[in-house]
């Protein structure tokens, strides 16, 4: 079974870093009506694009495997790497065959990106989603419903065809499945973290972003299967969760990088929407949209994009590096990410009060010298295992 | 400007001597603001971003924002919220020396500008117990405001704002009293707006961005809605409709520009901490800005958006989504594309500000679909708000002198060929 899960993990990696997105587009070719809907980071309501016969396809940047030319050319050197990758693949063609592109709310760069977009006459439609930031069901979610609706309208002025009640209920459960197995695997490996290594588990979850859902959630059941058993040798690592990472996503080499130093990542936010909402959604409604809609409203998690006066996320970041059992915290922003870094200040002084350790470096999606941060990384870890006794 | 300063310094004294007095203060941003709801409660507003320019200005911001980042606020981030941060780390001490007085309300009206929900998520942690009224303002994404977007932002005032500034002022929500005070409000929109559209006549009697920002002052800072207001753009347009009938051009902090060489249109926020020098770069070349987007950010009345006291809510709800920086990048380039037709720009240049990615971010592409679209020159520099390590003097110079190299051959080529025969 080791020989079938290490291919299965390299085709991951491959498809995770396919900036060409090959497999979605053979996906769309294979049958006539198909879609594909490119969405940006953090939260997507991936469902509703599975629903209407679509491929929802995740767009995480360039990374370092970009060479950008032209995209510098669209923002300024004080503005985070991410977009020009994204503008790069849009004039190299990348995005061909894409039908529209869903700008989630993340900060003022993405939210003008959607506009930049739309100036170059990307996709069919291009849609900034702009998740409410008030959480009363009557208002915001009221709001939030009309969002989606916007999305499913654009969709079905392609196919011509609205999607049904069934077709949701079914997506909603297909992805109820796919944050079920990724918790399932997160929780083997807070217990036995050897068993994946995080770099691994990065290409696993990343790779599903651009595959369909029934292939992804077969891969998952493997992965599951197969870390389920005894397998691999514990090391004397650290266990640790990344945050900030949310939306520019580090490049491989430094995650295992922060690996190699002597980490266990045993949570994180690298590819944070695909285990966005907390448990399940219902999907036996009549109403798919609407549990969609509650679910967002009650049972997100914690994020820099999203409004948390009365649910402060430091409580939550605590919580979750307690319930982790994480010995320590790496703050791992994106240069120049305003969300991120403007919450620093606050989580780490809830670190300082609750007696969790931290360090803090900045990242850009290509980086190419990982020797600083992994040294950075490999003190602390080594201060850790050497002089001080578990606080958590 | 004589009658701008006494009505400033009245509000910070009104602010100095708020808790002894009994007024509630709430703290609140510029673009999006709500001033006449919250003097509809009998309330004072105070705008951190406007302490935080004034800090700039005074040179006070440097050594706030060096505070703000040695508490662990990263040199990358908006510096609008260190230097309010470091304000607050050294006392609070405003603009003109006296302490402000600390929020009862802190108003997060979250419009075009996605910092400012993170800046408040701070404030609510350093002014614990504060309550927080929480205003999401829908992007205009697609170019329009819906009745969808309207009714959500309406909504939100009934449910989330009033009921809050009712408890924290002790008043009971009047709408009468709002629809009075939004009456005045649209009678200063009036006003500003025929101040601004001086700027068609040649010369422009007035500049636009450098005098422009100490123009929407008072409709920006808590004075919209008030009598004081009407009676400031009164005397403000009467002064101005008299330099244009005597042909002259711009004051200037040296006095008149003489000859107004080129006329430009300028988009994004200026530069806080050399603001003198940076006017400077420009007058004496005889530059005049005859339109700005940054005289918008707290309201764009252009269009004909005017508060409507017969719609109170509806208006309040309006106003907010149409502010500069909440109309999406298509929507940005038309209004300056007629701002660089309407009032004849020789040019169109960025001042592209590190501190704000909701003005810089789009600003290259902007940029270069104007000069496509009009054939304008056009120029681009960079600073920042009010961090005085971002304001390189020697580096702006030699961009806008190649710009207004390039703005002067222009002019002599299109003379030569306006000579040539048929």
């Amino acid at each position: 079974m080791e020989a079938q899960i290490n291919a299965l993990l390299a085709r991951c990696q491959e498809l995770a870093f396919d900036l060409n997105f090959s497999e979605a587009k053979a996906w769309k070719k294979a049958r006539p009506g198909r879609l594909l809907v490119g969405h940006l980071p953090i939260y997507f309501p991936r469902e509703i694009v599975h629903a209407a016969g679509g491929l929802p396809v995740g767009i995480m940047g360039g990374g370092d495997r970009k060479q950008i030319i032209r995209g510098d050319a669209f923002y300024q050197s004080y503005i985070c790497h991410m977009p020009r990758g994204v503008i790069e693949m849009a004039l190299d063609d990348n995005f061909n065959d894409f039908d529209g592109f869903i700008f989630p709310s993340i900060c003022d760069v993405i939210r003008n990106l959607s506009g930049i977009f739309k100036l170059l006459g990307k996709g069919r439609f291009v849609k900034y989603l702009d998740y409410p930031q008030n959480f009363n069901a009557e208002v915001g979610g009221a709001f939030y419903r009309r969002e989606i609706q916007h999305v499913l309208e654009e969709m079905a002025a392609i196919t011509g065809q609205p999607v049904t009640v069934q077709a949701l209920n079914h997506a909603i459960e297909l992805y109820n499945v796919n944050r079920q197995l990724l918790n399932d695997i997160y929780d083997i490996r807070q217990q036995y973290p050897w068993r994946l290594s995080y770099e691994s588990l990065y290409c696993l979850m990343r790779a599903g972003l651009v595959i369909p859902v029934e292939e992804h959630n077969e891969m998952l059941s493997q992965v599951l299967e197969y870390i389920s058993q005894d397998v691999g040798e514990p090391m004397d690592n650290i266990r640790v969760v990344i945050t900030g990472a949310f939306c520019e996503q580090p490049p491989l080499g430094l995650i295992r990088s922060i690996e190699i130093a002597g980490c266990y990542v045993v949570d994180d936010d690298l590819i944070l929407g695909s285990r966005w909402i907390q448990g399940d959604v219902n999907s036996h409604s009549h109403d798919p949209l609407g549990a969609l809609v509650s679910a967002y409203l009650q049972r997100s998690t914690f994020s820099s994009s999203v409004y948390d006066v009365g649910h402060p996320k430091e409580a939550r970041l605590i919580a979750l590096a307690q319930r982790r059992k994480a010995d320590g915290i790496l703050f791992a922003a994106p240069s120049f990410c305003d969300p991120a870094l403007l919450d620093q200040p606050q989580l780490q002084k809830a670190c300082n009060e609750a007696g969790i350790r931290f360090i803090s470096f900045k990242f850009s999606e290509n980086t190419g010298q990982f020797k600083v941060i992994k040294e950075q990384v490999g003190a602390f870890s080594d201060s850790i295992k050497l002089w001080e006794e578990t606080v958590l | 400007m004589l009658l701008q300063k006494e009505m400033l310094a009245r509000q910070f004294r009104e602010l100095s001597t708020a808790k002894e007095n009994g007024k509630k203060v709430v703290y609140t941003f510029v673009p999006g603001n709500l001033s006449e709801l919250i003097h509809a409660f009998g309330m004072l507003p105070v705008y951190p971003e406007i302490n935080a320019l004034q800090s700039g200005m005074r040179k006070k911001s440097g050594g706030f924002i060096r505070d703000a980042e040695k508490a662990g606020h990263s040199e990358d981030v908006c510096t609008y919220v260190k230097c309010d941060i470091g304000m607050l780390l050294n006392g609070n001490i405003g603009p003109t020396g006296d302490k402000l007085p600390e929020p009862d309300l802190l108003l997060l009206s979250y419009t075009g500008c996605f910092t400012f929900m993170k800046w408040f998520e701070n404030l609510e942690r350093l002014y614990p117990g504060v309550p927080v009224a929480m205003l999401h303002t829908p992007y205009q994404e697609n170019g329009r405001i819906t009745q969808e977007m309207t009714n959500y932002m309406v909504e939100q005032i009934k449910t989330e704002l009033i009921p809050k500034m009712e408890k924290v002022s002790g008043v009971k929500f009047d709408e009468t009293r709002l629809a009075e005070i939004l009456g005045h409000a649209a009678k200063a929109e009036d006003l500003i707006v025929r101040i601004f559209n001086t700027t068609r006549n040649k010369p422009s009697p007035i500049d636009a961005y450098f005098a422009g920002v100490y123009y929407i002052g008072p409709i920006n800072a808590g004075f919209r809605g008030t009598p004081d207001a009407v009676a400031y753009y009164q005397a403000l347009h009467e002064e101005i409709m008299l330099r244009v009938e005597k042909g002259l051009g711009p004051i200037t902090p040296e006095g008149e520009m003489e000859e107004e060489k080129f006329r430009l249109v300028v988009e994004g926020p200026p530069n806080w901490t050399s603001f003198r020098n940076f006017w400077k770069l420009f007058y004496d070349m005889g530059a005049v800005v005859v339109a700005s987007s940054y005289t918008k950010v707290g309201g764009v009345y252009d269009d004909g958006f005017r508060h409507d006291p017969a719609k109170p809510l509806e208006s309040l709800a309006n106003y907010c989504m149409n502010c500069y920086t909440n109309l999406n990048l298509p929507q940005r380039i038309d209004l300056l594309a007629k701002y660089i037709t309407d009032f004849r720009a020789d040019g169109f240049l960025v001042n592209s500000i590190k501190s704000c990615n909701s003005f810089s971010a789009g600003q290259l592409l902007m940029m270069r679909q104007l000069e496509e679209r009009l054939g304008v020159p056009v120029g681009f520099i960079e600073s920042d708000l009010v961090d005085p390590r971002y304001f390189s003097y020697s580096n702006i110079k030699n961009r806008l002198d190649s710009f207004f190299q390039m703005l002067s051959q222009r002019k002599a080529i299109r003379g030569q060929m306006a000579e040539m025969p048929a």
